[in-house]
């Protein structure tokens, strides 16, 4: 049975209609229009599902909506637009660090939660990190350029 | 002059199928080459905008669309900049030219007097009041392309030759930006019960269980031996389709064996056979040298399963795709469907990254099969992940013997490659090879393997002949008729294995010389540009204070033209190896002419080297039983952030030279330079890809 579940999404409370076993990614994409967290393979294995909850990232292909009821959840668009974008959105566009594109809600996501976390990663923090997200088209040096890069702008360092 | 024409003006003579203007002061360029992440639509505009002196920010672009864009086959070998752009660069040029020409007749003035800023055209210092919006007319483009006009020389560009950035990443790094994103009215989800493979029979499908075991609402499509569910509810579908092939029982499926999965079990298939270059027999010399190389079969594994949506209204097929050629597939899904071309129209929307042909073609007509069943509704079909890694054709296998008889200096005077590979390019052109059709009530005939000819570049002969000045070389092609999986094309063809072989072989060949390998390789190449960038590669990674094989440590590069005659790219990977390969720093010089966007094309050198990396030390695709079993990232591990090295690129400046496809040039060079390295770090070598611990293992053992 279809179960009402209020949550909280990028800052705005909403309720959705759904089994509690529903994948969060399903319900965000379907019922929410918030397209930003990508279907990679439903295993918890590519990333391209990310989203934050309640600050930490986690794999919507796989986590109930059920489990996230009460509790906060932040995608991609809750970061910035096209017309207004986050500091990270806005390193991976001046480092251009993307080919296809596909993985990389994810690992902005997934870059979030590190900095969030570590204002002042190294490269190597950076990577590890981002191990939880696969990449594909083999943009990974420019990625790690960008964080570095969205790193030193947020703490004011730089072009910020 | 037509005869030189490049192929899309050919294909394509009218001048409103490429340029329109607006009226709200654009510029429509449409193409027939598609973005798949490769930046290439943004360095089109970048032609475009010089050649016509309109800003790129004015010149939209619509690419891949049956209805509004030119024929341009399909979007694959690099050839989107040599080719299109090529092509791009002329229609513009010659559009510009007629308006120009006009334009000084009616102003009663020479057109050598009048200039374009920004689509606005002056004379001398002084306005004219016209522009391309409102001074050009129905009669610029009455006449076919002739291809005549003289595009601008480089020296006067504004925008080629700059690193714009890409027109589609603001959307995608926002939650838009793909088909997968894409929602219609009235639309349906849908998923696939796939036939284990061609000829298979589906004996039963026992859906009353599957609908107790999975609660919801879903419709289930059958035509033959396809299967489909589709309903409202993406999760329910979903479900449906993982849990079906439990209730399906199939007949006349061939058993897989676990040496069929390695290229090794290539050799003596049955295959056609020809000898290209000199005729056999080689020659022999007191110094006779032989070894096999390898690749296993390995997956495009694009980060997105594949997604097609189709709709049919009022006798109208609407079909949206990441193809990569929406003409072909319009071609494919006429014959496979029945019905005449011009009731389907094909429109591309960006995918992930493909690297070749992976399940995208298969997915639009999974999708368009059942919206013919299903009309009046959007079907939207999207793959499952194991799908994608179990059903989209894999790039084949190869196994690659050289031959090279020597000289007393231990030169390779007479060069053989013996190649082993299944065909390279099974593309849906008319209807075969298509994953649905196979399961309908009237399949295709088993294709009849073909190989890319070589005037295309070849196939399993992709750079199969060494750029070095040796006097007799040959290739013995053996195409393989039948392979365990269905095969198709991955970025660069043969061109990796081959060029891994001949780089990897040539290294060997200094060691039993004595020579260093780099004195070696400039020994017997004469072309300036190869010679440069060797050079160049060299002086970069410190070659010359390399340290003594055998320390853990390597240090290895490796060369190639692309297809022989398109970009050329040299690699240096500096890596250790104790039980596993660990790059440490690479290194890239790249030659590729002129350059439209450098950074887009730094981009492709570098995704090529990190992609090459992995497929070299991990990549191969499993099968045993009824079909693949890497059917996940963890069953087809690539290489992870952790794992990626940096790499220092540096393309050499060469403005006034044709651009070069260079899009995959990268590839064969650092699967080289990878077994070079890795040889030189062990003191062994590894000559089968990919490197795994076991195959260290054994290599130290030796």
């Amino acid at each position: 049975m279809a179960q009402d579940i209020a949550l909280t999404v990028n800052g705005r409370s909403v309720r959705v209609s759904a089994l509690e076993t529903t994948p969060l990614l399903d319900v965000l994409r379907n019922q929410l229009d918030l397209k930003g967290a990508r279907y990679g393979c439903g295993l918890e294995q590519c990333g391209s599902c990310m989203v934050l909850l309640d600050g930490e990232p986690i794999y919507a292909c796989s986590r109930e909506v059920g489990t996230v009821a009460g509790r906060s959840v932040t995608t991609i668009e809750g970061l910035g637009t096209a017309v207004q974008p986050h500091p990270l959105q806005q390193a991976f566009l001046d480092e251009q660090a993307g080919q296809c594109g596909y993985c990389l809600s994810g690992i902005v996501i997934s870059a979030k939660a590190l900095l969030d976390r570590n204002p002042a990663p190294t490269r190597a923090d950076i990577a590890t990190a981002l191990d939880k997200n696969l990449c594909r088209c083999g943009a990974h040096p420019r990625i790690l350029r960008a964080v570095e890069k969205a790193a030193a702008m947020l703490r004011g360092g730089q072009g910020a | 002059m037509s005869d030189t024409l490049p192929l899309s003006i050919q294909n394509n003579r009218r001048m409103e199928q490429w340029i329109r203007f607006e009226p709200d002061r654009t510029v429509r360029l449409a193409v027939g080459k598609v973005e798949l992440g490769q930046g290439n639509v943004t360095a089109l505009a970048q032609i475009a905008a010089d050649e016509l002196d309109v800003a790129p920010e004015r010149i939209a672009v619509l690419s891949g669309d049956t209805e509004e864009a030119p024929d341009e086959g399909q979007t694959t070998g690099s050839q989107s900049i040599e080719v299109s752009g090529r092509s791009v660069r002329l229609v513009s040029a010659e559009l510009r030219a007629r308006v120009l020409d006009r334009l000084a007749q009616r102003l009663n003035c020479s057109p050598a007097e009048l200039t374009v800023e920004n689509g606005v055209f002056r004379r001398g210092d002084a306005p004219t009041g016209h522009d391309y919006w409102n001074f050009t007319t129905a009669e610029d483009f009455a006449r076919d392309i002739e291809g005549d006009a003289t595009p601008k020389p480089h020296t006067a560009y504004r925008y080629v030759g700059q690193p714009l950035p890409r027109r589609d990443l603001p959307a995608k790094l926002s939650g838009r930006g793909f088909i997968h994103d894409m929602t219609r009215p009235d639309m349906l989800h849908a998923r696939i019960l796939r036939q284990p493979c061609r000829g298979a029979r589906l004996a039963s499908l026992d859906e009353t269980a599957l609908r107790r075991a999975e609660r919801g609402e879903f419709r289930v499509v059958r035509v033959g031996d396809f299967v489909a569910f589709a309903g409202d509810d993406e999760a329910v579908v979903q479900r449906a389709a993982a849990a079906a092939p439990l209730h399906a029982k199939w007949d006349n499926v061939p058993r897989i064996t676990p040496d069929q999965q390695e290229a090794e079990w290539l050799v003596g298939q049955p295959s056609n056979d020809r000898v290209l270059g000199d005729a056999l027999p080689a020659a022999e010399t007191a110094n006779v040298v032989t070894a096999s190389y390898s690749r296993p079969y390995v997956a495009h594994a694009s980060m997105a399963p594949s997604c097609a949506l189709a709709e049919y209204r009022n006798g109208h097929l609407s079909v949206w795709s990441h193809t990569q050629g929406v003409y072909p597939l319009r071609t494919a899904l006429a014959s496979v469907l029945g019905i005449a071309q011009d009731t389907i129209t094909v429109r591309h929307a960006h995918g992930a990254g493909c690297y070749g042909h992976n399940g995208a073609d298969d997915a639009a007509v999974d999708a368009a099969v059942i919206a013919m069943q299903i009309p009046d509704r959007c079907i939207r079909v999207q793959w499952r992940r194991e799908e994608e890694f179990g059903f989209e054709p894999v790039g084949p296998a190869m196994h690659i013997t050289l031959r090279a008889a020597l000289d007393e200096t231990g030169k390779p005077v007479d060069w053989t490659a013996d190649i082993w590979s299944p065909t390279h390019v099974q593309r849906p052109s008319s209807g075969g090879n298509l994953l649905t059709h196979e399961a309908l009530p009237t399949p295709p005939p088993e294709p009849r393997p073909t190989d890319p000819p070589e005037a295309n570049g070849g196939g399993g002969t992709r750079n199969a002949f060494p750029l070095y000045d040796i006097a007799a070389r040959r290739v013995v092609h053996h195409l393989v008729l039948r392979a365990p999986v269905r095969t198709s094309a991955l970025r660069g063809l043969g061109a990796l294995p081959n060029v891994f072989a001949i780089e990897c072989f040539m290294d060997e060949l200094a060691e039993r010389a004595g020579i260093d390998p780099v004195e070696y390789r400039l020994s017997l190449l004469s072309d300036p540009r190869a010679r440069r960038l060797v050079e160049n590669i060299a002086q970069r990674c410190g070659w010359s204070s390399r340290r003594p094989a055998g320390s853990g440590r390597g240090l290895g590069l490796g060369w190639a033209q692309y297809k022989n005659r398109a970009a050329y790219c040299a690699v240096a990977v500096e890596l250790d190896v104790d039980q596993e390969v660990r790059l440490r720093r690479i290194w890239c010089a790249a030659d590729a002419g002129l350059v439209i966007n450098p950074d887009g094309a730094r981009n492709q050198l570098e995704g090529g080297i990190v992609q090459a990396a992995s497929m070299v030390l991990k990549e191969q695709v499993r099968m045993e039983g009824e079909g693949i079993t890497s059917l996940d990232w963890a069953g087809y591990p690539i290489l992870g952030f952790s794992e990626v090295p940096e790499i220092d690129t540096e393309i050499i400046h060469a403005p006034d030279l044709p651009t070069l496809g260079m899009g995959e040039c990268s590839f064969g060079p650092t699967a080289a330079a990878i077994g070079n390295a890795v040889a030189h770090a062990l003191g062994a070598r590894i000559r089968d890809m990919p490197f795994t611990r076991e195959r260290i293992e054994a290599a130290l053992l030796r």
